[in-house]
């Protein structure tokens, strides 16, 4: 593992109205590194990763991000157009609803392709391209690129939306909940390929979810949140077979009864 | 506070009543206003009120215009009532406004056509600067004349349809709903919808209609033909067994030519969205072409995202007279729920206050 | 006109349409909100234009105004009438002669001059309005340049149309900054903007919003390498005056499918028949039958 982190947060806390939704949360992850935080709705976990990605603001603690220069930006201090531009770019968000994040009336490859004219490409031919090549990474028909996205399933759509946020090769991914409201073994079949894929394109990811068996099979590191504070923090398989924390020790509990 | 003292009102209601009377006749030194003045005067506003009202009938709505203060959606309603007391003799044969007597006929997709452009009484080209020998009572010169040839003027999609180019009249043999009859229900064909807009409020109309020229919902509109004039409505008396001719009532018809559906696989061809309304009303007819257009977006296979393409939302809300009851309703007694609302809130607010106070 | 100022407009209203369009020009393809002014012609009417036209116009001006590049037109001929009625200047109907030219939805066939304003007539002035309905949205998006969405609509019409499927008000990048809805008149008259040595504003009155196109500034049509812009017409000879370049209308002749084409631009067409040139239907008269005009 590098030495220098690619994100971190120190103190950041944030809360609306009297609820704290974040309570002097530290977090760290390196270039590579799928961090999963995890904990129960309320728990704090998804606001930490709108704070972390600069879609929301904290009321204190800031978060470094280094750009691939090794440059530390102050996420929460960056000019608006140089967020957005980061967000286009070396950032990508995986919403756990597609439909939040892709086009639905545009054709799969426009919706792939829309990142690389963001970025200047002006190619028709090798937008297309690269389209229909990110298409097969994420296992779709290749004959699907002229299709519209609402004909996809529920698995297709996730899978589409993940060569969108990926066709421009970003360091870091921010996933909430991914697999959530897909079937079981349609859950199994894209946990599979986000696993290959963010190991052989060395991705770091910052993933929420509430499924402890997600965090085990996907995460490296883990944290787990509870109104706000965070509780435990470590490697996954520690964490799950050893947990520390009584609140840690009745998530893992509630699983295996489950 | 005669509000207050509802309870034994009744002298107050026919007080209110009388002095609305007396307001509605205003200064008695004026004379007073006649419905035929009304209806031959205020044509646009009797218009309105009969295609609101759903019911054909100049002097009637002359009346409700006069009753209501000029105030067009409780002159529709005024019809309505009145509407809904008749008695129903049958239905009439489908309109053919290809042969109606034409006074007003413009395209805006060709310049010129076999029957011409007939701009005819439009306010289209007029400054609109108050015209102050109007106010001190005006005799206008006769207008010119030009004899009239008799002759049908075709319909413009007819041209488009010859080449293939727009899509044709959706024929059925099935009875077309009656709204008046049978409660609205979803999914609700084109023959409901249309009805619900030609009756529907203006206003609103005009208002989803602009909305979808501003990206909520867009379909590339050219106004493929807009005619106003006198069509002929026949009937089939079941005691004779043919067709006859029973009066004629004014229209005004749009055919919106939208821009081109199609794909790689299915030629484009540009499709309709149509209006048709009672009396000389361009902009409600304009409007309505413009969301039965909108509303056909997922037939058409088309992504539905802005509120003109919402059927239920449209035809929900697309009728004036409904709307009115229902906002204006909120000016009735409401002290029973807003009485538990001010007890639940009052409860919330200790609480509040209690939480914050064991924390201190 | 009596009881009103020059041009209609107060001189205050004048002046804060002026400071608009300086700013217009001083940032080429930039929507600069105006506080448009009820006009007595109806919104979409052309009611941004005829402010635009009577904040510039002075005594000394010659006015031309033209809609679907005729001057004969209904909308044409109430805009030309409510300037000679309310400011009293010359009007033309010769492109050469004019000083300012109104127009909706065409640019003259013939090259404008740096002594010249062309004034253009918008109904939406949003070029991303079909692809975002929200203003607030759409105005983050030109601040940050952010116009990939613009190219995906390119892409699409591509994929399912093997072409880019706009025949007018087609996006350009002005001065390779602004993205700009050059009103709607037909991809045809795109190229005529580039370069332009007449100055080129444009006011759309409803959505209220000038801007404008300095003199002699890039404007370029969106494409891709491998899909570049072209322009198309209908592939006829103008009956009339047979010019081949020109863009040309389309009037239907009978109800059995017959069709004359003769050029948009009347001045143009005329021009040419005075200098001698025919089209293969010369003698045919379109003057349209306007019962009461």
């Amino acid at each position: 593992m590098a030495d220098e982190t690619l994100l971190s947060a120190r103190g950041l806390s944030l809360s609306f109205g009297a609820i704290p939704a974040l309570v002097g949360v530290d977090a760290d992850l390196w270039p590579g590194e799928v961090l999963a935080v995890v904990g129960e709705s309320g728990s704090g976990k998804t606001t930490l990763l709108n704070v972390l990605s600069g879609r929301m603001a904290p009321h204190s603690g800031v978060t470094w991000y280094r750009d691939p220069e090794g440059v530390l930006h102050d996420v929460h201090a960056m000019p608006m157009p140089a967020l957005r531009a980061l967000h286009r770019s070396d950032w990508g968000f995986v919403h756990q609803n597609p439909r939040d994040s892709l086009r639905m009336g545009v054709t799969a490859g426009g919706n792939v392709g829309e990142r690389l004219m963001a970025q200047g490409m002006r190619h028709y031919g090798r937008i297309r391209a690269e389209a229909i090549d990110w298409l097969r990474q994420v296992e779709i028909d290749a004959d699907r690129v002229d299709h519209l996205p609402r004909t996809f399933s529920g698995g297709m759509l996730q899978r589409l939306q993940i060569a969108r946020t990926l066709v421009t090769h970003p360091r870091l991914v921010f996933m909430d909940e991914p697999t959530g409201g897909l079937d079981v073994s349609v859950q199994a079949r894209l946990l599979d390929l986000i696993r290959g894929l963010v190991a052989r394109l060395d991705i770091a990811v910052v993933l929420v979810t509430h499924d402890l068996a997600v965090a085990r099979l996907l995460a490296h590191r883990i944290m787990v949140m509870q109104r706000g504070v965070v509780v435990e923090t470590g490697l996954t398989d520690q964490v799950l077979d050893d947990p520390q924390h009584p609140y840690t020790q009745l998530l893992v509990s509630s699983v295996l009864q489950a | 506070m005669a509000y207050v003292a509802v309870k034994g009102g009744e002298r107050a209601i026919d007080n209110a009543h009388a002095w609305l009377a007396e307001a509605r006749r205003g200064d008695t030194a004026v004379p007073e206003l006649t419905t035929a003045q009304i209806a031959a005067q205020l044509g646009r506003a009797v218009d309105r009120v009969m295609a609101e009202g759903s019911l054909y009938d100049p002097a009637l709505a002359a009346l409700a215009l006069k009753q209501a203060q000029g105030d067009v959606i409780e002159a529709a309603f005024l019809l309505r009532a009145y509407r809904t007391t008749l008695p129903r003799f049958g239905y009439a044969a489908p309109l053919d406004t290809a042969a109606m007597l034409v006074r007003r006929r413009v395209s805006a997709i060709y310049k010129d056509m076999p029957g011409g452009q007939i701009l005819g009484p439009t306010y289209d080209y007029t400054h609109r600067l108050l015209d102050f020998a109007l106010e001190a009572g005006f005799s206008p010169p006769s207008a010119p004349e030009m004899p009239a040839d008799g002759a049908e003027i075709p319909p413009v999609n007819a041209i488009l349809a010859q080449e293939g180019l727009v899509e044709g009249d959706a024929t059925t043999d099935a009875e077309p709903g009656d709204l008046t009859r049978t409660p609205l229900a979803f999914p609700a064909g084109r023959d409901v919808r249309l009805q619900t807009l030609a009756r529907g409020d203006e206003g609103f109309l005009l208002a989803l209609g602009y909305s979808t020229q501003r990206g909520w919902g867009g379909s590339h509109p050219f106004v493929g033909e807009i005619r106003v004039g006198e069509a002929a409505v026949a009937i089939t008396p079941p005691e004779l067994g043919f067709e006859i001719d029973i009066g004629d009532v004014a229209v005004t018809e749009c055919q919106m030519v939208n821009q081109f559906k199609g794909s790689k696989t299915a030629p484009p061809q540009f499709t309709r969205g149509y209006g048709l309304v009672f009396g000389h009303a361009e902009r409600k007819a304009m409007a309505m072409a413009l969301v039965d257009r909108a509303m056909r977006a997922e037939e058409l296979g088309e992504e539905v995202t802005a509120p003109a393409q919402n059927i239920e939302f449209v035809l929900y809300h697309a009728d004036n007279i409904e709307a009115t009851g229902f906002v204006e309703h909120l000016k009735l007694p409401h002290y029973v729920d807003f009485q538990s609302e001010l007890e639940t809130v009052r409860r919330m607010r200790a609480e509040a206050v209690a939480v914050k106070e064991a924390a201190e | 006109m009596k009881g009103y100022n020059f041009a209609y407009l107060d001189e205050q209203t004048k002046r804060m349409i002026r400071r608009a369009l300086l700013k217009a020009v001083a940032i080429p393809g930039h929507q600069v909100p105006f506080g448009s002014r009820e006009m007595p012609l109806p919104y979409g009417w052309g009611t941004g234009g005829i402010q635009v036209t009577a904040a510039v116009l002075g005594e000394a001006d010659v006015l031309k105004v033209i809609d679907q590049g005729a001057d004969d037109t209904t909308n044409a001929v109430s805009i030309r009438r409510f300037f000679g009625r309310t400011a009293g200047v010359a009007t033309t109907t010769h492109t050469t002669e004019a000083t300012v030219i109104q127009t909706r939805h065409r640019i003259p066939e013939v090259a404008l001059r740096e002594d010249q304003i062309i004034v253009y007539q918008v109904p939406q002035p949003e070029p991303l309005s079909k692809l975002e309905p929200s203003r607030a949205e759409t105005r983050r998006m030109h601040g940050l340049a952010e116009y990939g969405a613009m190219h995906v609509k390119l892409y699409e019409d591509i994929t399912r149309f093997g072409h880019v499927a706009i025949s007018y008000d087609y996006p350009v990048m002005v001065n390779g900054r602004y993205l700009m809805a050059p009103s709607p008149i037909p991809a045809f008259d795109n190229p005529k903007m580039h370069m332009m040595p007449a100055l080129q504003l444009f006011g759309a009155g409803r959505e209220q919003r000038i801007y404008a196109v300095p003199p002699w500034t890039a404007v370029r049509s969106l494409d891709f390498e491998d899909h570049p812009f072209r322009t198309t017409r209908a592939p006829h000879a103008c009956g009339l005056c047979g010019a081949a370049d020109s863009y040309l209308d389309e009037v239907v002749t009978d109800d059995r499918g017959g069709r004359l084409f003769v050029c948009s631009d009347t001045d143009f067409c005329e021009g040419r028949r005075a200098a001698g040139h025919l089209g293969s239907e010369a003698g045919a008269e379109t003057g349209t039958d306007m019962a009461a005009e």
